[in-house]
């Protein structure tokens, strides 16, 4: 049997706030989080334009020899998933004594990686390197530290999956609840933000280059979009089973109708169409909804020509006349890559409790293929029970997840 | 550099790293009980002395370096 799975807690650590009353008021106003870093522009870098984060001081609430395990991604995930296992009730004796799970999207540890081997190079001592280079070093840094900080017991592993990453951990968390293998799952998405982790995203172009005007750079849909801005930080939500979450007597928050995945099978960089049509249509039917009751759709657009131009048209011919309102939280946030799927999932959800719909940032003019969505460039005062959240990434990777509130 | 020297040097970089009270570090103390190191740990205190004073404690030494004035006496022959 089947069974329902709905979100019990949400953390954020963000370039739009570290708290969701934070994040929610940035998103009714409209905050941008994006900043040019001079730093960047030292470095080589065509566009030191980036979200602008600060790393989380753990001393005095980890010890060392915690921290020392910990890359930048991995403090972010752990402040994201501290705040919503606290809003979801579940404090250490629950986790000590029951079998949960963790799911995290997360698909590089550049930093770590890098800072290890200049020392290698350097100095041709390994021990030089420290303790803590190889477990921050790996793609499954953040669920390893994660797992031992919270002694989760339950399932244990990252999902790389690109930009689709986070929603991804979402969609599988809640198939594994869905068919009774865990009750609660912790997922979530993590993103890095120095300069290393990103070099050589910069170095094919993929960036905006308005640099004059920073809070301007990121456009998903506008016609002069130039390309992506990169962000990051980390999302955390705490899914779980309805049974379980009553049980406990859980805040439920909203309730996670369907997964949709697929991939291109196509081109390493550029998105087409058909695959992520087909993540939408399966999700749509999948969530048993008459598309007409979908009021809001958080879109992947990252503000690169091609991605938002296919995602327009996807969405377009899977919505046919149904027009709910498109919008792409990447105008504020920048690109925020394996974060990005969680957290816009926290980003709609915020909008959804609170029946407004964010701007689309800087969508001054529609091209001939978002002039077919319906984007609003002003917040949207509205109240709306189900939306649709699509994230693609490299590789032609596609994830869609529907959720409903409740 | 003097004795008194290395002493306070070694007691307070240790300290500040592996976070305890420098007053805990004395010459008679146990060095991994004191910091509280495990095996990893054990890598980083390693790695701190041979940046800090660039003297490597080489494997084998280091059964043999139980306390702090075992490592005191360790490094200062290695300074000479």
């Amino acid at each position: 049997m089947e069974r329902r799975v709905v979100i019990t807690g949400m953390g954020i650590y963000s370039c739009l706030g570290k708290t969701l009353d934070e994040v929610r008021d940035s998103l009714y106003t409209g905050k941008s989080g994006i900043i040019f870093d001079p730093a960047r522009k030292e470095m080589g870098f065509r566009s030191a334009l980036t979200a602008k984060l600060d790393i989380p001081d753990l001393k005095g609430e980890l010890s060392r020899s915690q921290r020392v395990y910990m890359p930048e991604e991995a403090k972010y995930a752990y402040v994201a998933t501290r705040d919503a296992l606290k809003q979801a009730q579940l404090d250490q004796d629950y986790l000590n004594t029951h079998e949960v799970g963790l799911l995290y999207g997360n698909d590089s540890s550049a930093d770590a990686v890098v800072k290890s081997v200049d020392i290698m190079r350097e100095k041709k001592d390994t021990t030089l390197v420290g303790s803590g280079a190889i477990f921050q070093s790996m793609n499954s840094t953040v669920t390893m530290n994660l797992g031992c900080l919270f002694k989760l017991k339950g399932i244990n592993l990252t999902v790389s999956g690109a930009c689709a990453s986070g929603s991804h951990a979402i969609g599988l968390g809640a198939l594994l609840i869905r068919d009774g293998l865990q009750d609660i799952v912790v997922c979530g998405g993590a993103q890095e933000v120095n300069p290393f982790s990103i070099g050589s995203f910069d170095g094919i172009s993929a960036f905006s280059v308005r640099e004059n005007e920073p809070t301007k750079a990121s456009r998903p849909f506008d016609r002069d979009r130039d390309g992506l801005v990169p962000g990051g930080g980390a999302a955390t939500v705490i899914i779980e089973s309805y049974e379980s979450a009553v049980k406990r007597g859980a805040p439920i928050l909203g309730e996670i109708l369907s997964y949709g995945f697929s991939a291109n099978g196509d081109h390493i960089s550029s998105p087409n169409v058909e695959g992520p049509s087909r993540s939408l249509q399966m999700a749509i039917k999948r969530s048993g909804l008459d598309i007409k009751e979908i009021g809001y759709v958080n879109a992947h657009a990252t503000s690169t020509h091609v991605g938002d131009a296919n995602e327009a048209k996807a969405i377009a011919a899977v919505f046919g006349d149904h027009k709910p309102e498109v919008t792409s939280t990447k105008g504020q946030t920048g690109h925020e890559m394996w974060m990005a799927g969680a957290s816009e999932v926290i980003y709609s959800m915020l909008m959804m409790k609170n029946d407004f719909i964010a701007a689309n940032l800087n969508f001054e003019n529609p091209d001939e293929d978002s002039m077919h969505l319906n984007i609003p460039a002003e917040r949207v005062s509205k109240h709306f029970d189900v939306f649709l959240s699509n994230s693609f990434g490299f590789g032609g990777t596609n994830s869609t997840l529907i959720v409903k509130n409740l | 550099m003097e004795r008194s020297e290395l002493i306070s040097k070694v007691n307070s970089v240790l300290a500040e790293e592996f976070e305890v009270e420098e007053s805990v570090i004395t010459p008679d103390a146990n060095i991994k009980e004191t910091l509280q190191l495990d095996s990893l740990s054990l890598v980083d205190m390693v790695a701190l002395i041979e940046n800090t004073f660039g003297v490597k404690i080489v494997g084998s030494d280091m059964p043999k370096i139980q306390t702090f004035g075992i490592l005191y006496d360790y490094l200062a022959e290695r300074m000479k």
